[in-house]
C-alpha cells in the first residue's frame, strides 16, 4: 500500500513537471519562462531522486 | 516582458542553460552528500561486523541496512546495545558510538554498537536552515570528514508522509513528520515505512540476541527541558539514578528522569515494554539546535559557542547553563562515553552474575583535554579488513 501511494506521488510529480516544461516551451513572456524553470527544479530533483 | 521570434528562442535557450547549470551544481552537492562514505576503524575489541538485515531480511540493501559492530569478550555476561545516530543532526552521538567501536575492549559480556541507527536521516540535511553538509574532526593525522544529517529520514526513502502519523501499536496520534523520526516509531512493524521497519529490525535483534540493556544517545537544544540527563525506562531507573548521582558528585552534572508511560514511540518506553531489555536515553547539550542561534555553521556545530544562545542563557531563558566556552564537541562526546562507563559500572554492581566491563576507553578528562580526534586512527594506514564503511 505504501509503495502504491509513493508510486502515485511520483506519477503526480512527473505530471506537474511535464506541465511546467510545456508551459516553458509555450510562453512568450521571459519572466514567466524563468518562473517555470525555477518551479520545475524541485520536481526534477525528486524525479531523479537527488533531493 | 514579451519576447517574440528568434530572440525568444535564444533567450529561452540561455535560460535553459542557466537552469541546467544550477541543477547540475545543486544536484552534484546533493548526490555527493547522500553517497558519502564515512570510514570506521575496527578496534581491538571488534569481533564481527554485521548488518541490520540479518535480523529482518526485507531491510537488505535499503538505506537503513546499517552496520552493527559486535565486541564480544568471550566471557559470559550481559549484552549491551548502544545506538548512535538516532538523530544524525546530533553528532556527539555518532562520534561517541564510533569511539566505542575503535577503542573499547570488553573484558566481560558483549557490546553491540550501531553508529547510524537511522542512516537515511544522515543522508539529508536542512538547507532551509543553512545546515552544513559536512563537518571535520581534527586528528593527529589530519581532518576526518563526516556527513551532517537531519532529525528525520530522507523523504527519498520514506515519502509521502501521512497527514497524521498514527503510532503502532498504541494508536497514539503524532505529528506527520514523526513517521520519519525513528525515535517515534519504536517498537516498529514489519510492513510499515522505513523507520518503522528499522525499529522493528532492531527489536528483532534485541529479542534474538538477548540484549539486556539498550543505550540510545542523543543531544538537545538548551531551550528544551529534557537536557543533560538520563531518561530511563522504569525498569532501569535505579541504574540511572545511581549513575546520575555518582557522575554529578564527580565529573559533571547530569540529571535523571523516568520515561513517561503515555508517550509512545521512544526507545526508553517501547524497548522496555516490548522486550526483555531495559532502556536508557542520554541527552547532552547542543547549542547548534537552539532556535535562537546565530550563524548555523560547522564552527557552531563543533564549538557550541553562540552569542545569541549565550544571551538567552543570561536572560534565564534556557534549561541548561552556557558560558563563553560554549559546549564543544569533546565535552559532549566525553559526557556520553563517561556516562556509558558509569552505567555499566552500576550495572555490574546490580547484576554481578551478568557483568559487562570495557577497557580501552579514554576518560572524560582525557577526551576533553586531547579532543575526540586523538582517539581515531588513520584508516588509510590500516589494512582494508580493519576498516568499515558507513
Amino acid at each position: 500500500m505504501n509503495d502504491a501511494v509513493m508510486i502515485l506521488y511520483y506519477a503526480m510529480t512527473a505530471f506537474f513537471a511535464v506541465c511546467l516544461a510545456w508551459n516553458f516551451v509555450k510562453t512568450k513572456n521571459l519572466q514567466k519562462a524563468f518562473l517555470y524553470l525555477v518551479v520545475l527544479m524541485p520536481f526534477v530533483m525528486r524525479l531523479i531522486r537527488l533531493k | 516582458m514579451k519576447i517574440e521570434g528568434k530572440n525568444a528562442t535564444i533567450l529561452k535557450v540561455l535560460a535553459l542553460v542557466l537552469w541546467l547549470g544550477v541543477m547540475v551544481f545543486a544536484g552534484k552537492a546533493f548526490y555527493d552528500h547522500r553517497n558519502w562514505k564515512e570510514t570506521v576503524v575496527l578496534g581491538p575489541g571488534v569481533t564481527s561486523t554485521r548488518s541490520l538485515h540479518e535480523w529482518f531480511v526485507p531491510l537488505a540493501g535499503s538505506t537503513n541496512d546499517c552496520n552493527v559492530y559486535v565486541l564480544d569478550s568471550g566471557v559470559p555476561g550481559s549484552t549491551i546495545l548502544v545506538l548512535g545516530g538516532t538523530h544524525p543532526e546530533e553528532p556527539a552521538t555518532t562520534l561517541a558510538a564510533e569511539l566505542l567501536v575503535e577503542n573499547a575492549k570488553p573484558t566481560s559480556g558483549r557490546l553491540m554498537v550501531a553508529i547510524h541507527t537511522n542512516r537515511s536521516a544522515s543522508t539529508v540535511t536542512r538547507p532551509g536552515e543553512a545546515y552544513p553538509q559536512f563537518y571535520s574532526i581534527k586528528t593527529d593525522w589530519g581532518q576526518k570528514k563526516y556527513r551532517m544529517g537531519d532529525r528525520s529520514a530522507n523523504p527519498l526513502d520514506s515519502w509521502p508522509d501521512p497527514e497524521t502519523y498514527v503510532h503502532f501499536p498504541s494508536g497514539q496520534m503524532l505529528a506527520y513528520m514523526d513517521i520519519r523520526n525513528i525515535n517515534r516509531t519504536w517498537p516498529g512493524r514489519p510492513n510499515g515505512l522505513i523507520c518503522e521497519q528499522t525499529a522493528f529490525a532492531f527489536m528483532e535483534m534485541i529479542r534474538k540476541e538477548k540484549v539486556d540493556l539498550v543505550i540510545d544517545l542523543h543531544e538537545a537544544e538548551l531551550e528544551y527541558p529534557v537536557i543533560g540527563t538520563i531518561v530511563a525506562h522504569q525498569d532501569a531507573q535505579e541504574i540511572a539514578a545511581m549513575a546520575s548521582m555518582e557522575l554529578s558528585a564527580g565529573e559533571f552534572r547530569i540529571g535523571m528522569e523516568v520515561s513517561p508511560r503515555s508517550l509512545h514511540g521512544l526507545t526508553h518506553r517501547e524497548i522496555g515494554d516490548f522486550s526483555d531489555a531495559t532502556a536508557l536515553l542520554f541527552e547532552s547539550p547542543e547549542p547548534f539546535l537552539d532556535r535562537v542561534r546565530g550563524a548555523t555553521n560547522e564552527k557552531l556545530l563543533l564549538t557550541g559557542q553562540d552569542d545569541f544562545v549565550l544571551k538567552a542563557g543570561k536572560a534565564g531563558l534556557l534549561y541548561w547553563p552556557i558560558d563563553e566556552k560554549g559546549w564543544p564537541i569533546e565535552l559532549r562526546v566525553g559526557r556520553h562515553v563517561a556516562t556509558i562507563e558509569k552505567v555499566l559500572e552500576v550495572w555490574g554492581m546490580m547484576y554481578p552474575e551478568k557483568p559487562i566491563a570495557l577497557d580501552g576507553l579514554p576518560s572524560y578528562t582525557e577526551l576533553t583535554e586531547k579532543g575526540v580526534g586523538a582517539f581515531f586512527a588513520d584508516p588509510s594506514a590500516l589494512a582494508k579488513d580493519k576498516v568499515a564503511l558507513e
